[in-house]
């Protein structure tokens, strides 16, 4: 497995809406292995999506098990073709990325999502995810479609959700 | 040419274009901008930022002398060792409001320090009428010694007639 350079803004890659996966092969898995690798080597980081390592396709990671406090997780995910179908609520937080270092910043994201998406083979997979989980999943689906945090940023000043227990 | 970032605070009557003029000149004269907080306290207009690469503090003093004197601004400046890249993201977020009243943030803030918090950004405003004001204040901040010992603080606050509410923050990083 390799540790994938991950690509800073205002690197134009980052800013690209991506192409769906068909191709659910060896390739795209032993990809995926080096997309987990990168992510368990970024500093704090929960999630990561493709386009960061300069693979324009829609695969992302989504995992709120790395959260520093103990979330509502379904465990480490990898996502396929991932699509939010619904959402709920709303609540301000803070986000930094990885494609972004060195700035966090706060923003508006659903508090609940439903979302659907493929596995490394293909097979269909739904979530219903809320909070800190649903967050990561809106940043890293954002990602696939050219979308940073920084387009989304809010007055620094805005208040942020109560945590619900 | 001088590498130290300078601290520039600058003070006066809220007008537009004060930035604009400001930034203009710096430009002009070749200067790096660095980062900057400006905001209205009262109805002054208050601005800091980091300023390097146009020369000492007296130069800097001397090429701003046209636009502090056409906004009547108050002109302050600093060589500090300051130094850009060096983000932290708090951890905890404390709201407070209530009565304005004398000493309300040194409570809340001598209270916090005791409990390891290390402030990283603070708002205050007075609001309300002004026959009874309300004071409202945010602070985001880094808890050194865990969000329960600023927990226990503030709960010694509330029994004093502030409100004063605590938000743990977690960054999302993807």
């Amino acid at each position: 497995m390799a540790t994938l350079d991950i690509l800073t803004y205002p690197d134009e890659r980052l800013k690209t809406a991506c192409e769906p996966v068909d191709q659910f092969d060896p390739a795209l898995r032993e990809f995926i292995e080096h997309l987990q690798e990168t992510c368990s080597g970024g500093p704090g980081a929960v999630g990561i999506a493709a386009p960061q390592v300069g693979e324009l396709r829609r695969i992302c990671i989504v995992d709120a098990t790395r959260a520093k406090r103990p979330v509502e997780n379904h465990g480490p995910l990898v996502l396929i073709n991932p699509e939010i179908t619904a959402w709920d609520g709303f609540a301000v937080g803070r986000e930094g990325c990885l494609s972004v270092p060195d700035y966090t910043g706060k923003v508006i994201r659903a508090e609940r999502i439903e979302l659907k998406a493929q596995d490394p083979f293909g097979k269909p997979l739904s979530f219903s995810m809320k909070g800190f989980e649903a967050r990561i999943a809106q940043h890293e689906v954002d990602h696939l479609d050219g979308i940073l945090f920084l387009d989304r940023l809010v007055s620094r000043h805005a208040d942020l959700q109560l945590r619900k227990k | 040419m001088n590498d130290k970032w300078l601290i520039l605070t600058l003070v006066g009557a809220d007008q537009p274009g004060i930035v604009a003029n400001l930034t203009r000149i710096l430009f002009g004269a070749g200067a790096e901008l660095g980062e900057a907080a400006m905001l209205r306290l009262g109805n002054q207009f208050a601005i800091m930022l980091m300023v390097r690469g146009a020369g000492s503090p007296e130069t800097v003093m001397g090429l701003l002398e046209s636009v502090r004197a056409q906004f009547d601004l108050k002109l302050h400046i600093d060589e500090t060792d300051a130094a850009l890249h060096e983000q932290r993201d708090p951890d905890v977020l404390v709201t407070v409001h209530g009565a304005d009243r004398a000493g309300i943030v040194a409570e809340v803030t001598g209270a916090l320090v005791e409990a390891g918090f290390n402030i990283l950004d603070l708002r205050s405003d007075v609001g309300g009428s002004t026959t009874s004001p309300i004071y409202i204040m945010q602070i985001e901040g880094e808890a050194r010694q865990g969000i329960e010992a600023i927990e226990q603080a503030v709960a010694a606050l509330n029994q004093q007639g502030l409100s004063v509410r605590v938000v743990p923050l977690d960054t999302v990083r993807g």
